[in-house]
């Protein structure tokens, strides 16, 4: 053991941000900048039949306007979709729509302007002919007879149908089957909102003809292979720069090729000046990528002894109006392969339906499809236990998967790498005090106020691969990380990750991995990420995928560093390289059993570069890059229980206890890991309690600002309890698992079922989320309560 | 005081309780002057010289009428600590101190600001030492990404201001104006604590 990883080290990265020195697009400031605003359409649906620009052209302070076939004919390509289905119909998107209008918010003609305001001012003076067109919206209902084409060439707003699963199995489950438990659920429409918008820069420099583009993005790598071999074809790879410094949170939602990385590039070329653009929030609810957004008919087939044998799930996804990025994968691969949750379910089979309605496309959101299988998998194993008369946790107890069974293959594809299910339920129920807080529900129930207790647990995949699976899966990118290591000849070293921090901490982290594998100071570790000139290559952060993926592509460099120190050492101590050691808690490399025949890091550092004496073909320098293939994705797991009261003249619902027990496997900075669960699980109990994106029939996005899309506040939460069982992956290294996801998609059904159970009286099986106050006062006063 | 009630009331007054009344009487005038059907984009390019003390130092410059206090602090001045997350004054990212109270900067016009003193994120630290509350967010891992931080930190400056020594709960309440997407704001409220305690045991 090193002397850094499993140690809560205080982050590099927070002095600049506790004292306003972060590195944000929207403070980029260069010589004669411009100022882009884009035109957002007002209609769900409509023809544009003219644009006139004369106006806004000719006021004063306007640099130029464009509209969408100017960039068309300006050589963009289409925004292309970058996980596919077999299959799937992709619809046509331009990053500036050229012929019509599909969501409210779709872009329609971008201003530059000397200055923000008056580019904005300048939107007002664009004269756009719409021909209003009726809109569709509802995941299932946009499926029907007559409804408006969202793409003309695409019959019935289906874009792609996808199932996985054993049919047979599952349809023999449900003929013995003694019980069967049956849901429709809306796992509702989610709006990511990190708290800075959405912001790019462009700087075009014409003697070098090199282009700059700054953008809020979780993987900058895969946006300049997108823009360079897609969208903006005119700027060929090794001439385009694309740099992502501090990203203020993306939850998903700043994985995707946006239309204005494309624009703002495409128009500081033209305008030959410096741009930028800075979305305003309003504009992020009308733009970003959003999030779920499923009808899921479910049926779950059980035994009388309590043992689950099927479940069958056919559900239709919400896509929006366009496949936004990596949208086909969401609600089939890295959905359905978790439907076998924590349990040994021998008869499974999904299948999904992907449709196109008048709304803003839909993608990734912290935790991307494993939610909304975790949401359904844990409401049903809930209604099943209830109905056999079972206490919640026994029933899950019978069905996890052993530990002695590990790996363990699942009948929906996955091989879960390890796991004690068993451990991580027991440890959650002695810190709960399950039976206390049952005891409190029962002397409640006596006092006549309604003290539900919810459980919950969720397995989920993270860090997405190998590559040739990823690959056979639908990605057109490979899912291994790059990673390099550069030591300087004074002993300092600089870590280069194609993983991207927007939150996560990795400067802290990757400094504590690296440290250790070299045996020096933290403090002499910087690490550096987001721009792909001085990093060679990513794929960027998203699936919890970073420690797991980018971690080991660290030490897959580590490794090679050191044995170059040793090669180095024994040479320079005339030893023979089998008998030395490099003792990594101290940074030195020695022959074995003489700990004062050293070299130290420094030494080494020093003599590689000086190249004075070296051993026989070994080229100076000290550096060393690498790329890292996983073998198979990780599998953590979180179990949940919570204590809430529901306040019978209100409805209000009030979290009195939340107890959370993750096992990511190892951990490299438990104070990390503990901040990525606290903040999951908050956004998670958003999706329960709070948060519900909502289009109206005409596909008016009436939940369009923060006065009107509620999410959790200060004062909404008790402290959560939070604590870890370690079960580590034989998968790296490192024996860790992904961590960002699993507090986001344990909580929504933990809070749920707390609910459902304080409601039992009331004959409720099931509410869709989320559980808002009306729908809880309605329940309680519609059945005599 | 009810949600509903700080709603209509940000409504009719254009800021919320917190904010003081603007006190250049020729702010005052311009708004009664120009009323919004006779405003026109060349009024509101009109330029008006403010001048106000920022992080200690007296600054000023020209603006338009509309012009907001966060823009001109990052425009203007090149303080760029103060962050802009919404546009419904909802998110608190913008928060800054302004004659001693905290207020968001989005919803306050420049104009408004005219002769008064602001502290920024940039000027809470005294000769380089951390003010406690950035050192308790430090200490007590109070943020991931950063964005929300700096209003987060001048938001709380206003509540131990106000209670140096808050409950829990207290400071659950006086921070539900600030959003955090990242932390779930636990280690924000231990954060606030744990300076409360340090700024008593320097008192």
């Amino acid at each position: 053991m090193g002397n850094y990883i499993g140690k809560s080290e205080k982050r590099v990265e927070d002095p600049r941000f506790i004292q306003g020195k972060g590195n944000y697009v929207a403070n980029l400031s260069m010589p004669d900048m411009a100022h882009v605003a884009v035109l957002r359409s007002p209609h769900a649906h409509a023809n544009i039949k003219s644009i006139n620009t004369d106006a806004a052209k000719a006021m004063e302070g306007v640099i130029d306007v464009f509209v969408g076939q100017d960039l068309i004919d300006g050589g963009v390509g289409q925004m292309p979709v970058i996980w596919q289905v077999p299959e799937n119909k992709i619809p046509v998107r331009w990053p500036l729509t050229p012929d019509k209008v599909r969501h409210v918010g779709d872009s329609v003609a971008a201003v530059v302007a000397e200055d923000a305001y008056i580019a904005r001012d300048a939107l007002d003076l664009i004269e756009v002919d719409y021909e209003v067109l009726p809109a569709t919206t509802g995941a299932e209902t946009t499926t029907g007879d007559g409804k408006p084409l969202v793409h003309d060439e695409i019959e019935n707003n289906i874009t792609f149908k996808w199932g996985l699963g054993d049919k047979e199995a599952c349809d023999k489950a449900f003929d013995e089957a003694d019980h069967v438990i049956e849901v429709d659920i809306e796992n509702q429409r989610l709006i990511a909102n990190a708290m800075e918008p959405r912001a790019c820069a462009a700087q075009w420099t014409a003697s070098t003809e090199e282009m700059t583009v700054w953008t809020t993005s979780q993987n900058p790598h895969i946006i300049r292979f997108g823009l360079s071999a897609v969208t903006l074809p005119e700027i060929p790879e090794h001439k385009l720069r694309v740099i992502s410094p501090d990203v203020g949170g993306g939850f998903g939602s700043k994985i995707f090729h946006y239309p204005e990385e494309i624009i703002l590039p495409w128009v500081a070329k033209r305008v030959n000046r410096p741009v930028k653009w800075v979305a305003t929030r309003s504009e992020s609810f009308m733009t970003d990528s959003q999030g779920r957004d499923h009808v899921q008919h479910c049926k779950m087939a059980v035994t009388k002894d309590g043992s689950i044998t099927g479940l069958h799930v056919e559900l239709y996804a919400d896509m929006g109006a366009y496949l936004s990025s990596i949208a086909p994968l969401i609600p089939t691969v890295i959905c359905i392969t978790l439907f076998s949750g924590l349990y040994k379910i021998p008869g499974i089979w999904g299948h999904t339906t992907g449709t196109l309605t008048n709304t803003v496309p839909v993608d990734a959101y912290r935790g991307a499809g494993r939610p909304e299988a975790s949401f359904l998998v844990e409401r049903l194993v809930d209604m099943a236990a209830k109905e056999l008369g079972m206490d919640p946790i026994e029933f899950r107890r019978k069905n996890f998967i052993p530990k002695d069974e590990f790996p363990y293959q699942t009948p929906v594809a996955f091989l879960y790498d390890s796991g004690d299910y068993h451990a991580m339920m027991d440890k959650a129920e002695e810190n709960a005090g399950y039976s206390d807080m049952r005891k409190a529900q029962e002397n409640a129930k006596k006092e006549g106020r309604l003290v539900g207790v919810g459980v919950s647990g969720c397995v989920e995949a993270s860090g997405y691969g190998p590559a040739a699976t990823v690959g056979a899966l639908g990605f057109y990118g490979g899912m291994w990380e790059h990673g390099s290591i550069r030591v300087h000849p004074t002993g300092r070293v600089t870590v280069f990750s194609g993983s991207h921090s927007h939150g996560q901490g990795h400067e802290t982290t990757f400094a504590q991995i690296v440290a250790d594998k070299l045996g020096v100071h933290v403090a002499d570790v910087d690490v550096v990420h987001g721009d792909t000139d001085l990093v060679t290559q990513g794929m960027g952060t998203y699936g919890s995928r970073s420690v797991a993926v980018g971690g080991e592509a660290l030490v897959n460099a580590a490794t090679e560093i050191r044995n170059k120190l040793v090669e180095l050492a024994a040479h320079l101590l005339e030893a023979s390289v089998d008998d030395m050691v490099y003792d990594d808690q101290n940074g030195k490399a020695h022959v074995k059993g003489v700990e004062d025949k050293a070299k130290t890091f420094g030494e080494l550092a020093f003599a590689a570069y000086s190249g004075h004496s070296l051993p026989e073909g070994m080229d100076p320098g000290l550096e060393q890059a690498s790329y890292y293939n996983p073998g198979n994705f990780t599998f953590p797991c979180s179990a949940h229980i919570v204590q809430v009261e529901v306040d019978k003249d209100t409805g209000e619902i009030e979290i009195q206890r939340y107890v959370a027990i993750e096992d990511c496997g190892n951990v490299i900075n438990p104070m990390v890991v503990e901040g990525q669960i606290i903040g999951g699980v908050v956004q998670g109990v958003g999706q329960a309690l709070y948060e519900h994106g909502i289009y109206d029939d005409s596909g008016q996005l009436v939940t369009g600002s923060m006065l009107d899309y509620a999410m959790p506040r200060a004062d909404n939460l008790p402290m959560i309890e939070s604590d870890r069982t370690e079960t580590p992956s034989p998968s790296n290294s490192l024996g860790v698992k992904g961590v960002g996801e699993m507090g986001s998609i344990s909580s929504p059904p933990a809070i749920v079922n707390a609910v459902v159970d304080a409601l039992a009286d009331y004959g409720v099986k099931h509410i869709d989320m989320p559980l808002t106050s009306e729908k809880i006062w309605n329940i309680i006063n519609s059945n005599g309560g | 005081m009810s949600l509903w009630k700080k709603i209509s009331d940000f409504l009719t007054s254009g800021y919320s309780e917190q904010a003081p009344k603007p006190t250049p009487s020729k702010t005052f005038e311009y708004i009664k002057d120009n009323s919004i059907e006779n405003s026109s984009l060349k009024e509101n390019s009109m330029s008006h010289t403010i001048s106000m003390t920022v992080n200690g130092k007296a600054c000023d410059g020209e603006v338009e009428a509309r012009t907001l206090l966060v823009d001109f602090i990052r425009d203007n001045l090149r303080l760029t600590g103060t962050n802009i997350g919404c546009d419904t004054s909802q998110c608190g990212s913008c928060t800054i101190m302004m004659n001693g109270k905290s207020v968001k900067s989005c919803t306050t016009l420049a104009v408004q600001a005219d002769g008064s003193t602001v502290t920024t994120i940039e000027g809470l630290a005294t000769n380089g030492n951390l003010h406690p509350l950035q050192q308790a967010f430090w200490d007590e891992h109070g943020l991931q990404c950063g964005f929300c931080t700096p209003g987060m930190i001048m938001a709380s400056v206003g509540i131990l201001q106000d209670n140096p020594n808050p409950s829990e709960n207290e400071i659950r309440h006086s921070l539900e104006g600030n959003i955090c997407r990242c932390t779930g704001y636990q280690n924000i409220v231990k954060a606030v604590q744990s300076a409360s305690k340090s700024m008593k045991g320097a008192a």
